[in-house]
């Protein structure tokens, strides 16, 4: 924020904002660090390097990771049993997995003899996962730096054919269009699913399946698109929803740039159950951390269940609590896109001044983050020559407030899918006006006592009147309240629960440790440093 | 038919209607499209002959541009022959008279005496809840408050992925009366087969009959709905008076007003 504040923001009370969100996101770490789950445990695997699924379609990671819940053993963890199988049979956590599937093997009743040996064995290839996590992030940086870098303010477009070749085809064609951001929507209904789908797809319903090869095949064609171009070209999916660890995982072994990841958005929009998500959540973004990704956050939603005018201060609050948790899993400020919207009313009076005070106000008290703002969707109505106007005052905004990440709106937004010159009208529409008011930011102040400045104010203060509801009450409490989006989410309701395991005194877990020292996160703990 | 508009100008011939975009009778339409060739003089010229073989005359390619990656965008004006007779255009429309909010909760306190049991949900795998919501929430849109605001109406909003299965269950729960369907995600018609499988439960649970099933979504018309086995289809602009209006005049007309626990029966 600092001295230039354009809104005349009063640094302290930004300041008591951030520090309920902190006591927030504290008062989770107990919880989470406590616990883990099948989707957890499922992620070791996948780090080890077990792929693949048997013959009746079931990834190994599920197979090996059910053998030992149903014998109610993860408690201690799934690399315990894992590894002194590997040890014990001198095999490879590949061929250990597929003896599993073939029957040949139990973990669940596999019986330790040699705990030592497994322990030791589970460090040594622990470290090497979690070295080739951090791997990805170093190709990264060295591929940004031969190739020209994104621009200021990222493009960010969408294919969501459900064919993964056609995917990559117009992500490649987008590309060359101007776009600095491909994402892959995912096929309806994935989050819901407890298990990763396999292989290359060419089915999908509104989306496209996440799988690992579909990484490889996108991560590929924008790779070579971005060799032609001479610029980097970030590949962006889905960590969300009861895979969530493990989608993070498998970005970072196929090297995306960018995640959706939001357990509050799971909560509120999926009912996915909140312990099961939050704990998700704490060890995918410490994966996300370490392979350098940057996060987006979902609060943008918020506006499409709630109203916008009314319910700014939610998008926020819930930022600043999302900062937080990212910042406890060693994500940097960089890496957070966290999420806001352009969704007010069209008809409503001086709705684009508001909308400017509420994007200037994230800016502001975000400084250093790669803000992820999301175009009009509500109010998109199939009239795509009025849609088109009304994703140019989206750029206007951000043409005018810095947004890092600018998901370009579609004026066939509530229609379909994108089609191919859709994209390509909007990436012409947003370069012309980033580039048209590209100073305007920096030459038209705002009236001290004005609409906008006095909007961003209110804000702020009903920010921190939510924060501090919150901190007091609870956050699984102020779920189950309908705090957020209008919508209410019980503790122990929606998705997924049954995967919630309690650690026992030794489970083991070395890539966690691995990922905790990386990221210094114990340091920082102990320091209680993370709220800026 | 009454003419409505071009008062003072020549009437258009109603029998032989043709799009209008400067004169009566130009014809004029715009298009837009891309080709999956690369960008060029021939591309430009494609674009022209896929405009003459649509049966459009004088096509005018006014703008093209280059996508990459071998695909070409045009944007085409051109003239059309067709014309369609308005003087028999038939359009089937969900029936009753439009009722608001006050009219709608003294029609039910009146003429069934009880509250309707209304059940809103998105299903399969549809997540987009923006227009049930809509229609169900407290808040409404459009200034028109949604179906949890009606004194004579007990309003469930199911909310997004809900199985036919569950809905079907949550249906026997809370005695319904009238189930809400919406549907947004339409791509490969998952919509239709998702519609389907619900009427089809439906009647194998003999519940068809006794309740008042609608669907609702941008992509679904009355048509559609009453094809697929509905009571009726709400597509774009739907407000909750809508709704609820035709499911309380349904439920009178089709004498359910006194019926009992689903569970009872298997006759309405």
């Amino acid at each position: 924020m600092g001295a230039a504040s354009k809104l005349f923001l009063d640094e302290s009370k930004v300041a008591r904002a951030r520090a309920s969100a902190s006591n927030i996101a504290d008062s989770l770490t107990g919880f989470v660090r406590a616990r883990t789950t099948v989707a957890v445990e499922r992620t070791l695997l996948r780090l080890l390097g077990v792929d693949g699924i048997e013959d009746q379609g079931i990834p190994l990671p599920n197979v090996v990771v059910d053998q030992v819940a149903r014998a109610g053993r993860l408690e201690r963890g799934v690399m315990l049993p894992f590894c002194s199988a590997m040890a014990a049979l001198g095999l490879a956590p590949q061929e250990v997995a597929e003896a599993a599937a073939r029957g040949e093997l139990d973990l669940g009743t596999w019986e330790i003899h040699n705990e030592a040996e497994a322990r030791a064995l589970g460090e040594r290839i622990g470290a090497d996962a979690v070295a080739r996590v951090g791997r990805t992030a170093a190709e990264r940086r060295e591929r940004m730096a031969r190739l020209s870098p994104p621009n200021e303010t990222m493009l960010y477009v969408i294919v969501a054919t459900g064919n993964i070749f056609e995917d990559a085809a117009q992500g490649k064609a987008a590309a060359v269009q101007g776009a600095d951001v491909i994402a892959v929507i995912r096929s309806t209904g994935q989050s819901l699913l407890d298990f990763v789908p396999y292989g290359e797809t060419t089915e999908g319903f509104g989306g496209t399946y996440a799988t690992q090869a579909n990484f490889r095949v996108m991560r590929t064609a924008l790779d070579e698109v971005g060799e032609r171009i001479n610029r980097y070209v970030l590949l962006t999916n889905y960590c969300s929803g009861l895979c969530m660890p493990e989608i993070a995982a498998m970005g970072a072994l196929e090297r995306l740039d960018m995640m959706l990841n939001d357990a509050l958005y799971g909560i509120l929009f999926r009912d996915i159950n909140p312990e099961r998500t939050l704990i998700d959540q704490y060890f995918s973004r410490m994966i996300n951390a370490h392979a350098g990704v940057i996060i987006n956050t979902g609060e943008d939603n918020y506006l499409t269940t709630d109203d916008a005018i009314e319910a700014t201060h939610t998008v926020l609050a819930s930022q600043l609590i999302n900062e937080q948790l990212a910042f406890r899993s060693g994500l940097q400020p960089w890496q957070l896109g966290l999420g806001h919207a352009f969704e007010m009313d069209p008809a409503a009076r001086d709705g684009f001044l508001m909308e400017l005070a509420q994007a200037q106000l994230v800016r502001e008290v975000f400084p250093d983050h790669k803000l992820k703002y999301m175009p009009p969707t509500r109010y998109m109505t199939g009239n795509i020559f009025k849609g088109y106007v009304q994703d140019a005052m989206f750029n206007l905004v951000t043409a005018w407030t810095k947004q890092g990440i600018q998901l370009l709106g579609m004026h066939t937004e509530a229609m379909h899918t994108p089609h191919m010159h859709d994209r390509h009208m909007a990436i012409e529409s947003a370069r012309y006006i980033l580039n048209n008011a590209s100073s305007i930011g920096d030459e038209v102040e705002f009236k001290r006592d004005g609409l906008v400045v006095r909007r961003a104010h209110e804000t702020v203060e009903q920010t921190i009147g939510l924060l501090e509801e919150v901190e007091s009450m609870g956050l699984f409490e102020a779920l189950a309240a309908g705090r957020f989006a209008d919508v209410k989410r019980r503790r122990d309701g929606g998705r997924g629960r049954a995967g919630v395991v309690v650690r026992a005194a030794d489970y083991f877990n070395p890539i966690e440790a691995g990922l905790r020292a990386a990221l210094q996160l114990d340091a920082n703990e102990a320091s209680h440093g993370n709220h800026r | 038919m009454a003419i409505i508009g071009r008062t003072g100008a020549t009437p258009p011939d109603l029998t032989r209607v043709r799009p209008y975009g400067d004169t009566l009778d130009d014809g004029a339409v715009q298009l837009s499209f891309t080709l999956p060739v690369p960008f060029g003089d021939e591309a430009r010229e494609a674009a022209r002959l896929m405009a003459i073989g649509m049966g459009l005359t004088e096509p005018s390619i006014y703008h093209g541009a280059d996508l990459g990656e071998g695909y070409s965008f045009f944007i085409v004006y051109a003239r059309t022959a067709v014309t369609v007779d308005f003087t028999k255009v038939v359009v089937p429309k969900v029936e009753g008279r439009r009722m608001t909010k006050t009219e709608i909760d003294t029609f039910i306190s009146e003429q069934v005496g009880r509250k309707l049991v209304l059940l809103g949900a998105c299903t399969g795998t549809d997540a987009h809840t923006v227009g049930i919501d809509a229609i169900m929430n407290l808040k409404g849109i459009a200034g028109e408050k949604g179906l949890e605001s009606y004194h004579e109406i007990e309003a469930h909003n199911l909310g997004s992925q809900v199985s036919n299965e569950a809905l079907i269950e949550a249906a026997y729960r809370y005695n319904a009366d009238a189930l809400l369907v919406s549907q947004i995600v339409t791509q490969k018609d998952v919509h239709k087969t998702n519609l389907t499988e619900l009427i089809e439960l439906l009647e194998a649970e003999g519940l068809r009959d006794k309740l008042v099933v609608v669907a609702g979504g941008p992509r679904i018309g009355h048509e559609l709905a009453l094809e697929l086995g509905y009571d009726a289809g709400f597509g774009p602009g739907t407000l909750a008076p809508d709704v609820a209006g035709f499911v309380a005049q349904q439920v009178v007309a089709r004498g359910l007003t006194t019926r009992g626990s689903l569970r009872g029966g298997k006759s309405g």
